[in-house]
Order: C-alpha cells, then sequence, then structure tokens
C-alpha cells in the first residue's frame, strides 16, 4: 500500500493549497459590485475584480481589441477620468508621451476595484455583436474571396471605410476562438449586409479558415463597426492607393459617394497588382469612371505579361502614383492621401505623397493591416 | 544532523560570501532581463526577498513534517514548486487588495519570480544541508538580500555602461554577462572567510 501514500500526499497538498487560494480569491479579490460611468452618460453596475475590457464586454460595450485581453497588441486604448493609479509597466510600451498625460489606459490592464469614470468614443455605443449568416462566398481573384455575410435581421449603422471584427472560431489545431479586423465593402445603405474581401496569407489563421473551412449558409459572429478610416469633409482632392484586398474601403467609400450625389469633389484611385490575375472589379471601376467625371480610376500591374494585351499603366504603384500627382493632378489644389494595403505600402507611398507636398498628418491609412 | 553553525552566521554569509547569484548562479534569468533600471531592480529584489523568506519557512514546515515522516523526500522537487507557486499567488492577490502602492513596486513582478531557481535552490540547500527553523529563515533572508544587493549593483553598472564605448558586437546581454564574470570574481574573493554547511 506504500505505494499510493505519495500520490495522496501530493494531492492533499494541492487540494490545501488550491483551498487557501479560493479562499483568498473569494474574500479578498472581492470587490463588490462597482459602477462603470461612461462618458458622463450611461453607467453600468458589474462586478468587481475583473478587467475593464472584459467587464464593458459583458455589458456590450466592445472596446477594439486584437489580442483579446491578453496586453500585446495594445489597441483597448481608453481615457479614465478618475484615479486607479499610475501606469503599469505592461501600459507603459503602447503609450506616447501625451497619452499618460492624459490618463489614457489599456482597457485590458485596468482591474475594476472601485467606482470607475471612463471616456470612449461615443460611436462604440454604437457597435454591436451580430450572429450572422454567410450569403455568399465568391472568389474574385485567385486569392480573394468576396465573402457577404447577411445580418439576419440585424442592421450595422457606419460610416465608408469602417472595419468589423471577424470570430473565428476554433477549428483544426486552433484550440481558441480569434478575432481578425476587416475593412467592409458594403456601403452603409445596405445595412442588413457586410461584404468582406479576404485575401489568403499563408499560415493566417483568419484568413486560412475563410478560405478551406468557411461555407455558404455558416453561422459567424461579427463584432463592430470600429475605425476612423473615412473620407474628410473637405474639397482637397482625394488621392486613394489600394493594393490587393485594400480594395475593400475604397469600394465602399466610392459607391456611397456616387449614391450620395458626392460629384464635385476630384477622387483619383489608384489600384496596384502584380499581374492581370490579381486585377478585379475592373469593368465595375471602369464604368463608374466614365458615369462620374471627376472620378480617375488608374489600374496599375508591376508584372505584366508581355503578351496579354495589357493597356493600362505598368510599374510600381509608387512610381505611377508619382507621375499622376507631377503630371495629371491640378498643382494648384490640396491633396490628401488615403491608404489602404500592406505596410511597406504604406510606407512607400507616404514617401512619394509627402515629397509631392501631401502633409504627413492628411494621409489616412488603418493601421490593423 | 543539523549543522553547528550559528544563524547569524549563515546570515552574512548567505550575503557576501555565497550569494546565491554570484556564487550560485541561481535566479539568472530575471537577474539579466530585469536589471535595466533601478526602480524595477529594487522591486525585483524585494519581491525575491519577500517570497525567498516566505516560502523557505512554509517548506521547511512540509519538509519536517510531511515529506520526512513519510520517507517521500524524492517529491521534494515537485512539493517545493506547488508550495511556492501557491504562496505567489496568494500574496499576489493580498497585495493587490491591500496596498496598490506595494503592488505597484513589488506586485507585478510576483508571477515572474514563480519559476525562478533560486527560490527553488534555497528552499533544496535548505533540506540537503540540514538547517533547522531558525537557520533556514535567516539563510533564506540572507540569499534574498544577497540577491537583492546583486541585482542593485548590476543594475547601477548598467546605468554606467549606456555612456561607455561597448563594441558594437557585445552591446545587451553580451556585456551584461561579462559584467556579471567580474562582479562574481569579486564576490568570489569572500569566499571561505565563512562556512555555510
Amino acid at each position: 500500500m506504500s505505494y499510493i501514500v505519495a500520490p495522496l500526499v501530493v494531492a492533499a497538498l494541492a487540494a490545501v493549497l488550491g483551498a487557501v487560494i479560493a479562499v483568498v480569491d473569494k474574500i479578498v479579490n472581492n470587490y463588490g459590485d462597482v459602477t462603470i460611468n461612461i462618458n458622463g452618460k450611461k453607467s453600468l453596475t458589474v462586478k468587481g475584480g475583473d478587467k475593464l475590457l472584459s467587464s464593458l464586454a459583458s455589458q456590450e460595450i466592445f472596446i477594439p481589441s486584437a489580442c483579446g485581453g491578453r496586453g500585446s497588441c495594445g489597441a483597448c486604448k481608453c481615457r479614465v477620468v478618475s484615479d486607479v493609479g499610475p501606469h503599469l509597466p505592461t501600459e507603459i510600451p503602447y503609450m506616447s508621451k501625451e497619452e499618460i498625460q492624459k490618463n489614457i489606459r489599456l482597457a485590458c490592464q485596468i482591474k475594476l476595484k472601485a467606482d470607475i469614470d471612463i471616456e470612449i468614443p461615443d460611436e462604440l455605443f454604437n457597435v454591436k455583436k451580430i450572429k450572422s449568416r454567410v450569403k455568399s462566398i465568391r472568389n474574385v481573384t485567385h486569392d480573394i474571396k468576396e465573402v457577404v455575410f447577411d445580418l439576419q435581421g440585424e442592421t450595422i449603422d457606419f460610416k465608408a471605410g469602417r472595419y468589423v471584427q471577424l470570430v473565428v472560431p476554433p477549428y483544426g489545431k486552433m484550440k481558441t476562438s480569434t478575432q481578425r479586423a476587416y475593412s467592409m465593402s458594403s456601403k452603409p445603405s445596405d445595412n442588413g449586409v457586410v461584404e468582406l474581401l479576404i485575401r489568403l496569407v499563408p499560415g493566417g489563421i483568419a484568413t486560412t479558415w475563410v478560405h478551406n473551412f468557411l461555407k455558404e449558409n455558416d453561422e459567424v459572429e461579427l463584432i463592430g463597426p470600429f475605425g476612423d478610416f473615412e473620407k474628410r469633409e473637405t474639397d482637397a482632392t482625394m488621392v486613394c492607393v489600394a493594393g490587393g484586398s485594400g480594395m475593400a474601403p475604397f469600394k465602399s467609400i466610392l459607391y456611397d459617394m456616387y449614391e450620395k450625389g458626392d460629384f464635385d469633389r476630384e477622387v483619383w484611385y489608384f489600384f496596384g497588382a502584380r499581374t492581370v490575375k490579381d486585377l478585379f472589379y475592373l469593368e465595375e471601376l471602369k464604368t463608374l469612371d466614365n458615369k462620374w467625371e471627376n472620378f480617375h480610376f488608374v489600374p496599375a500591374l508591376s508584372e505584366p505579361d508581355p503578351d496579354g494585351g495589357w493597356n493600362g499603366e505598368t510599374g510600381l504603384i509608387t512610381d505611377v502614383l508619382d507621375r499622376y500627382i507631377k503630371t495629371k493632378m491640378r498643382a494648384d489644389k490640396d491633396k490628401e492621401g488615403y491608404l489602404c494595403g500592406s505596410p511597406g505600402m504604406i510606407a512607400a507611398c507616404n514617401n512619394v505623397m509627402t515629397g509631392n507636398g501631401i502633409p504627413l498628418e492628411k494621409i489616412y491609412y488603418d493601421k490593423f493591416a | 544532523m543539523v549543522p553547528d553553525i550559528n544563524p547569524f552566521v549563515l546570515f552574512f554569509a548567505s550575503i557576501f560570501t555565497s550569494n546565491i547569484l554570484l556564487a550560485n548562479f541561481l535566479g539568472m534569468c530575471s537577474f539579466i532581463s530585469i536589471s535595466k533600471d533601478m526602480k524595477s531592480a529594487n522591486g525585483l529584489g524585494l519581491a525575491v526577498t519577500v517570497v525567498l523568506a516566505l516560502t523557505s519557512m512554509l517548506n521547511w514546515v512540509v519538509l519536517k513534517y510531511v515529506l520526512v515522516p513519510l520517507n517521500l523526500l524524492y517529491l521534494r522537487y515537485i512539493i517545493f514548486i506547488i508550495v511556492i507557486a501557491a504562496t505567489v499567488q496568494v500574496l499576489e492577490m493580498v497585495i493587490d487588495r491591500v496596498s496598490p502602492a506595494l503592488y505597484m513596486a513589488l506586485g507585478i513582478f510576483l508571477p515572474l519570480i514563480t519559476v525562478n531557481c533560486a527560490i527553488l535552490g534555497v528552499a533544496l540547500f535548505m533540506q540537503i544541508r540540514n538547517y533547522n527553523f531558525i537557520q533556514t529563515v535567516l539563510f533564506a533572508t540572507g540569499s534574498g538580500l544577497g540577491w537583492w544587493l546583486a541585482i542593485l549593483a548590476l543594475a547601477a553598472i548598467q546605468k554606467k555602461l549606456l555612456k561607455a564605448p561597448v563594441p558594437a558586437g557585445l552591446k545587451g546581454p553580451g556585456i551584461t554577462l561579462i559584467t556579471i564574470g567580474f562582479m562574481a570574481m569579486a564576490f568570489i574573493g569572500f569566499s571561505g572567510m565563512l562556512s555555510v554547511q
């Protein structure tokens, strides 16, 4: 019988220590009910002891977070008005000096111990978690799928250019659910559906799931709208540059402008691709170009097939952009840059645009790509 | 058999002549990674000292009244680690509740030192060398203070090194390890003056 003593002792010791931890957790970690006061307008009562981010999510207020509260993305920033102690070392790497002065905090690192006053963008009240159903999946190129989600009676209110978080359930070897951000390519007026353009990234968790596992009629959770990418209300010339699935926000913005009769604004849309098979929505955008005098669509191929009959622009999108700004656009008009694509493309376009006198603060893009 | 060493001798020996870090090279990972600035080094040193003193007492009790009577000495690694992990967990929750200021200074380092080998090392030394309770407490506290002293010294040297012309290939961990080597040599000068076993 002696062999049973060892497991019993280990089990008993672990049980005792576990019980001590549970008791301490119950007594010490019990902060009672706390009130979260948001923007001085809305107050919620939740159980204390949890993190601000998860407590807000349990009350259907979703602060954008790409990592799901592990403190590794720095996205869930919000301003805390009441005193919750100094910034934690886990927050500081994500904060600028001004943000620290304004007491901007990471919602996933703030533990609710007492009543708290916070400020979040009013838009976040608008954010919903929607159970949608896949209406259609269509290949628009060899590696980009256009997926339309039916919101099943719910609606989504957003400005063209916003993004949603797609909730990817556990699949294959992935044991936990993850979220990824995608810009909506559907128009705000079609508020009963959400259309996303999703390019297959080799090894990508969400893109692999969408391309290889997702079927029509599947149920998918979407959270949104998020973001601040949008058309700015000025009369400056809009210089838009996109590559690949970066098409999405511009499709939404351009069709929204056309639908609302916003024809006076000068809009240039440069779309970069490698070969003809990477181009999509070509006919639709050319039609829009013909119908709308101030809109100019410039697709460009960096590696056109020598005998493929391509008669559009060729070369790197940055070179084409540089040439057009210098030769085709009115020099006396202010310009604004709108970018969507890979971080490398955004950096390169930033250089071309600032080199041509567009100030950095008038170049807009989403940072989640 | 309990060794015949005055507990206070043990206390000073564990700080200077048999420094847990510089003579036994235990607890190196957090020593190297958190020694970039004095404030964090201070917090971590305090945390190690508190946890060492607390867990070695608990482990001594478990050793004396559970493991030895039941002849389960071979389980000591697992048992010591479980006790350390649980103690750290409870300590973190209590500090978070009682003193937010102390939590800022010390609490955030606690999860880091659950797996610090200096903590387990002291528990094992206490068993191998047959210390009694008083000896264990003073040896553990002294080891913690010695670790604290060493990390403060390293943090101070690293601050000076910022302005030193370090060859490019040795920047970062390279020069840190060389620095630690020199510090260890300096501490070895004390060795043999006091006996720990």
